[in-house]
């Protein structure tokens, strides 16, 4: 719903042609912009200043920019607590300075109570593209294969269980982590075609899009699909499928040919420890489908609503 | 992927190669709409022979709700309502829940009717109950925890169905021809093989009680397969069920509600198939306290969803199925829901 009200409200009027989270205006300077209203603010695994700083981030990088700068602008309900905006500010430049960010500038603004929900955070981040990159999701071919770089659906099952405090203990974290290392290491060892983030929407829905943009048909095979038992188990009681869940810490990379130690190089960084190949791209089908564990190939569609948990 | 026991590929695929020795054509209907989801997750209709068919029954508790209950709902505009998340989506007469909500009525997806509850705490609420009997003994537990402490803000909109009743009003139509049921694996934790015990003798059919797992789902075709000429209730879900049930909640249910006859949504009245709140709760009982009716939505002429529900066709036999009928916009009601028998097959199975 909200892809279709971006192109039909918003796309035409600015005259957008390519609805990208991240644009590059000259060849070599990458900006982006993004409002994060997550709600609980504070959550296992993050807060939203920390969502803030490595959603930037993955913005920019995706397209093989070096993210450098953001700038932030600070929605508060009047009474917010001091020490909680303290934390959160605190916990915005410690993940800058790990992302080897600086945040620059930035606006406060102060509303009635009741007018927003405690605090949202606008940001733009401004990053600088190496010559010679050129990420393009045309330049997917038949047999590329796909990668992801850990689990899946993660951050929100960490955002539903705060939410509706369901309990689970040990408490599941948000996956929220700055993804430029990860994007490096492919750039550097494998012929990388096009990477995205798997926010809203989860993997399914990523691969969906690329499949309409591109003409191509993805396989995901589901026997390699990395997800915490403990997210299976909450999907299968809940009704949701881990595939349309939004992560906040997880990309989705398009390779050609690939170093043969890519995957145990990946392993050994923190943020892709657990990443695997999931799947690959292939002329033999329309659309994305998964192959299950019992070898029959089903249709993963795109879901234009989000997930609702179900009764029973 | 961390898979269990009963999702070990080599085992399943043995079952179902083991069950290509039979020959002869037999249809079983999964009354359970989770059980419609996972055979469609994990393809099991079209892995199992040819001569094995699988139909899908009326077991979706948010698709057989009158959808006139929406309208009802977002008239009450000063009081908060809570639902489970499936029904946010169910068209009304001229919007959703979700629309409702967006256009400012206070309505909140929960996870539980003890949800409900802490909610209303500071405001008057109401839980819209519907479910079979896996979730209403969770809906009664609201209700005496209310009684107890006399909050006199909460009330339910009860809306709960009976399985055994409905199972009884569709195998007594002829045109319905099954020689077996897959029992619901979540319904029957609650109330143990017993109030199945009449199939066997009425019908001449056997049923069989699985889990949801694939491997428990074959297993149970199995079953039923193997006793196809001493056609009885089966247990292979024993993990969960026991064959008494679970009286704890059996004795929830009826201190709080009373059977009658209720209205079932593509099928029609059901004699002895819903609950109603008993008198001594009708404080809590929301149908009272706000004076709501219902009364049954004019149906597209063109949806077939009644037949559907009935087992005697398939979603894609419908005209509307994913032409004009989809998830985003339902006509019928086994589309409204996501345990729906076509929104099943919308997913999984085109």
């Amino acid at each position: 719903m909200t892809r279709q009200l971006i192109k039909e409200v918003f796309a035409g009027e600015f005259r957008i042609s390519t609805l990208d989270d991240a644009v590059c205006i000259d060849g070599s300077l990458t900006v982006t912009t993004d409002a994060y209203v997550v709600n609980p603010i504070f959550f296992p695994g993050g807060d939203i200043g920390k969502l803030s700083i490595t959603g930037t981030v993955n913005d920019l990088c995706m397209n093989g920019s070096r993210p450098a700068y953001i700038l932030a602008s600070f929605i508060l309900e009047e009474g917010f607590a001091i020490d909680q905006l303290h934390s959160i500010v605190s916990s915005m430049q410690s993940t800058a300075e790990e992302a080897g960010v600086q945040i620059i500038a930035g606006d406060t603004k102060v509303v009635e109570k009741g007018r927003c929900d405690g605090l949202y955070i606008t940001t733009a981040g401004i990053g600088f593209l190496p010559g010679g990159i050129h990420l393009d999701a045309g330049k997917i071919r038949s047999g590329d294969k796909i990668i992801v770089n850990g689990t899946l659906g993660d951050h929100a099952i960490a955002i539903i269980n705060a939410r509706q405090q369901l309990g689970l203990t040990p408490a599941p974290e948000s996956d929220c982590a700055p993804l430029h290392e990860v994007i490096r290491i492919l750039l550097q060892n494998t012929n990388l075609k096009f990477a995205r983030d798997a926010t809203r929407g989860g993997v399914a829905t990523i691969l969906n899009e690329i499949c309409d943009d591109t003409g191509l048909g993805i396989i995901i095979d589901e026997s390699s699909l990395p997800v915490k038992y403990s997210t299976r188990v909450l999907c299968d009681m809940l009704g949701l499928d881990p595939l349309y869940l939004a992560n906040e810490g997880k990309l989705i990379a398009f390779i050609g040919e690939a170093n043969d130690d890519l995957l145990s190089l990946l392993k050994t960084y923190k943020y892709s420890y657990e990443a695997a190949v999931i799947g690959q791209c292939t002329n033999e089908v329309k659309g994305v489908f998964l192959r299950t564990i019992l070898g029959r190939l089903r249709p993963l569609l795109m879901l234009a609503s989000d997930p609702l948990p179900r009764i029973c | 992927m961390n898979w269990n026991r009963f999702r070990q590929p080599d085992l399943i695929l043995k079952l179902i190669g083991d069950l290509t020795e039979y020959k002869k054509q037999v249809k079983f209907m999964e009354v359970c709409g989770s059980h419609t989801m996972a055979i469609g997750h994990w393809g099991l209709r079209k892995l199992l022979p040819e001569n094995i068919i699988l139909i899908s029954g009326p077991g979706c508790p948010v698709c057989v709700t009158p959808a006139t209950i929406i309208d009802s709902l977002i008239k009450l505009k000063s009081v908060t309502i809570t639902t489970f998340g499936d029904l946010m989506r169910v068209p009304g007469s001229h919007q959703n829940l979700e629309q409702a909500r967006a256009q400012g009525c206070d309505i909140r997806i929960v996870f539980s009717p003890m949800d409900a509850l802490k909610i209303s705490q500071d405001r008057e609420t109401i839980f819209i109950g519907l479910g079979f009997e896996t979730t209403i003994p969770g809906i009664a537990f609201s209700i005496v925890n209310a009684a107890k402490n006399n909050n006199q803000n909460f009330s339910v909109l009860s809306l709960g169905k009976l399985i055994p009743p409905a199972l009884d009003a569709l195998l007594d139509d002829k045109d319905l021809k099954v020689d077996g049921l897959i029992l619901p694996g979540h319904v029957s934790t609650i109330i143990g093989m017993m109030p199945y015990e009449f199939i066997p003798y009425k019908f001449g059919i056997g049923g069989v009680i699985t889990g949801f797992e694939p491997l428990d789902i074959v297993l149970g075709v199995k079953t039923l397969i193997e006793n196809l000429d001493h056609p009885r209730i089966m247990n292979e879900y024993s993990r969960v069920v026991r064959p008494e049930g679970n009286q704890i909640a059996l004795d929830l249910i009826s201190e709080v509600f009373e059977i009658t006859h209720a209205q079932w949504r593509g099928i029609g009245e059901i004699p002895d198939s819903g609950l109603k709140i008993k008198s001594k709760y009708a404080d809590f009982d929301a149908f009272r306290k706000y004076d709501i009716k219902t009364s049954d939505l004019e149906e597209n002429p063109l949806c077939l969803c009644g037949n559907v529900l009935k087992g005697k066709i398939l979603p894609p036999e419908c005209p509307l199925f994913a032409k004009t009928c989809t998830p985003d916009y339902p006509i019928g009601p086994c589309m409204v829901s996501s345990e729906g028998s076509c929104a099943a097959y919308y997913k999984y199975e085109r």
